[in-house]
């Protein structure tokens, strides 16, 4: 099915050039003709809408630096870790709420309304628990991405089909083989839904931790730019970093088969 | 009736375990804290903390502060509403509009859009409307996402009655359509409120400017700890009183559920 998806797709070349494709190529071209216009037409503050020759010019600075990489991988690994940590503790209670009715009665409550809260005010906490350094960011998002994984696996959990459960107990099989075998498989695709969405409040916590004190990281340079009112770098920043957020977003949810979710 | 009672005593087990075991973490931080192994620089007694509550009420003015965090908050809620239901209505009723863009506002959803924060203090300084902008924008795309679903999910029979009495495009919108997708379109809103909340204290944190987010970063400046934990906690509750009252009104907008 999906070969066929692939292949309807390259041999349909007038689906490149649609309607809607037209019209997103114009609405680019119209956004970036504006954008020019106002950052020559003397409107808005110096700086504040720099030309895109200056934004192309800071982009192409940024990504030919070692630096960038430098901090884009200290940002990377601790998002990852957080995501490792917080995502295997948020498996781990999900798993235990979501086969427990009485301790999901219990808890779950709890989880559901501290889930929405701002980690960030939780920043200082960590500084003091875990100084200055990148750990207190990894913590915080871990913190972060806690709560929607615990929460999307505790719901995946409950949705599993009492048949598979019943074929698991029916082998005998113990509390680990239910998990690996039995759990996980049929979870999946809540897992990775709630992994996507520990992977966004994780990154929006490290960076946002990063801008407020730190001295590397993706979040550090954009605060850097903030204070010496380098806007045009700024924008690069927020360009390859909404790029990368995006691209890993999608790669999850694909990686996860959520894609193929949507479409059946 | 006496299986009724059981049966509705035992329904409160579970909270009385979730609260008590609350209480026992609580009582058992203070010990430890008490006795040294935890050190009281790092975590400050409970006791201390509920102590330091009716101090940071009084002295630094929480009241007219969570006014100001609701009154940004609310200012960006009634700015979504207004541009994200009105972005939803319009990608929905032109169709080509919405095959071109629904997908960026998707990406956008999942964009760290929070971390323009720096930039919208370039463009706006470091005010209120920076805070609210940023409330603003972050919340933005559930509530135009939410809009589309509920407007294109309209039930045929609804939309037929509509042709069946002859209904102008307009009557057709605000007498079928429209009120067929509120509870829909209050989900959006209600998801929108949320991220505004979560991104109005967070900024306030961030550019310690405004209400209560500023006050958590004052005090953790002073090294007042009880006081930063006990100003956590009332950020805390004010965010679960106000999803409680969200989710309590989209109830009441979904009558059928």
């Amino acid at each position: 099915m999906a070969a066929t998806d692939r292949l309807t797709g390259v041999t349909h070349p007038a689906s490149v050039l649609s309607p809607a494709t037209l019209l997103r190529a114009a609405i680019i071209l119209g956004v970036l003709a504006i954008w020019e216009f106002l950052s020559h037409s003397g409107w808005l503050y110096r700086d504040v809408v720099p030309s895109l020759l200056a934004i192309g010019h800071a982009l192409f600075d940024l990504l030919s630096h070692g630096e960038y990489y430098f901090n884009l991988g200290v940002t990377a690994a601790e998002v990852g870790f957080a995501l490792l940590v917080g995502g295997g503790a948020g498996v781990v209670v999900g798993i235990v709420l979501g086969a427990n009715r009485f301790l999901s009665k219990a808890f779950e409550p709890y989880l559901y309304y501290l889930g929405p809260t701002p980690k960030i005010i939780f920043f200082p906490i960590m500084i003091m628990y875990f100084g200055v350094g990148p750990e207190s960011k990894v913590a915080l998002g871990t913190l972060s991405c806690f709560f929607p994984v615990a929460l999307s696996v505790a719901a995946g959990m409950r949705q599993i089909d009492q048949v598979l459960i019943r074929v698991g107990h029916s082998f005998r099989a113990n509390t680990w083989q239910m998990v690996t075998k039995i759990y996980l498989p049929a979870m999946r695709h809540p897992i990775i839904n709630g992994v996507r969405l520990g992977l966004g409040v994780a990154l929006i916590g490290v960076l946002l931790a990063e801008t407020k004190l730190s001295n590397k990281g993706i979040g550090y340079l954009i605060i850097q730019a903030y204070s010496i009112f380098d806007m045009p770098r700024m924008y690069a920043m927020l360009i390859v970093l909404f790029v990368l957020a995006i691209g890993a977003n999608a790669l999850v949810g694909r990686l996860g088969g959520l894609h193929a979710i949507k479409r059946t | 009736m006496s299986a009724a009672v059981a049966r509705r005593s035992g329904s409160y087990m579970p909270q009385a375990v979730g609260i008590g075991s609350l209480v026992a973490f609580f009582l058992g931080m203070e010990l430890l804290v008490q006795t040294g192994l935890v050190n009281r620089f790092i975590v400050p007694p409970p006791s201390e903390i509920i102590g330091s509550f009716g101090r940071v009420i009084v002295e630094e003015h929480v009241f007219s502060r969570f006014l100001q965090t609701l009154t940004e908050c609310l200012t960006a809620g009634v700015m979504l509403t207004v541009f994200g239901v009105a972005g939803g209505v319009l990608m929905n009723r032109f169709k080509l509009l919405q095959q071109a863009c629904e997908t960026w506002v998707a990406a956008m959803a999942s964009a760290p859009i929070v971390l323009m924060y720096p930039l919208f203090m370039v463009i706006f300084g470091r005010s209120a409307w920076t805070i609210i902008m940023m409330g603003f924008v972050s919340a933005l795309p559930p509530v135009i996402l939410k809009t589309i679903e509920g407007i294109s999910g309209t039930r045929k029979v609804l939309i037929n009655v509509g042709r069946s009495f002859n209904l102008t495009p307009s009557q057709q919108f605000w007498k079928i359509l429209f009120p067929a997708a509120l509870p829909t379109i209050f989900v959006g809103i209600r998801l929108g409120l949320i991220f505004a909340l979560i991104n109005v204290v967070g900024v306030e944190f961030l550019i310690n400017y405004g209400g209560l987010g500023q006050l958590i970063n004052d005090l953790a400046e002073r090294y007042d700890l009880a006081g930063t934990y006990a100003a956590i906690c009332f950020v805390i509750l004010v965010s679960v009183l106000f999803f409680i009252v969200l989710e309590k009104v989209e109830r009441w907008l979904r009558p059928i559920d």
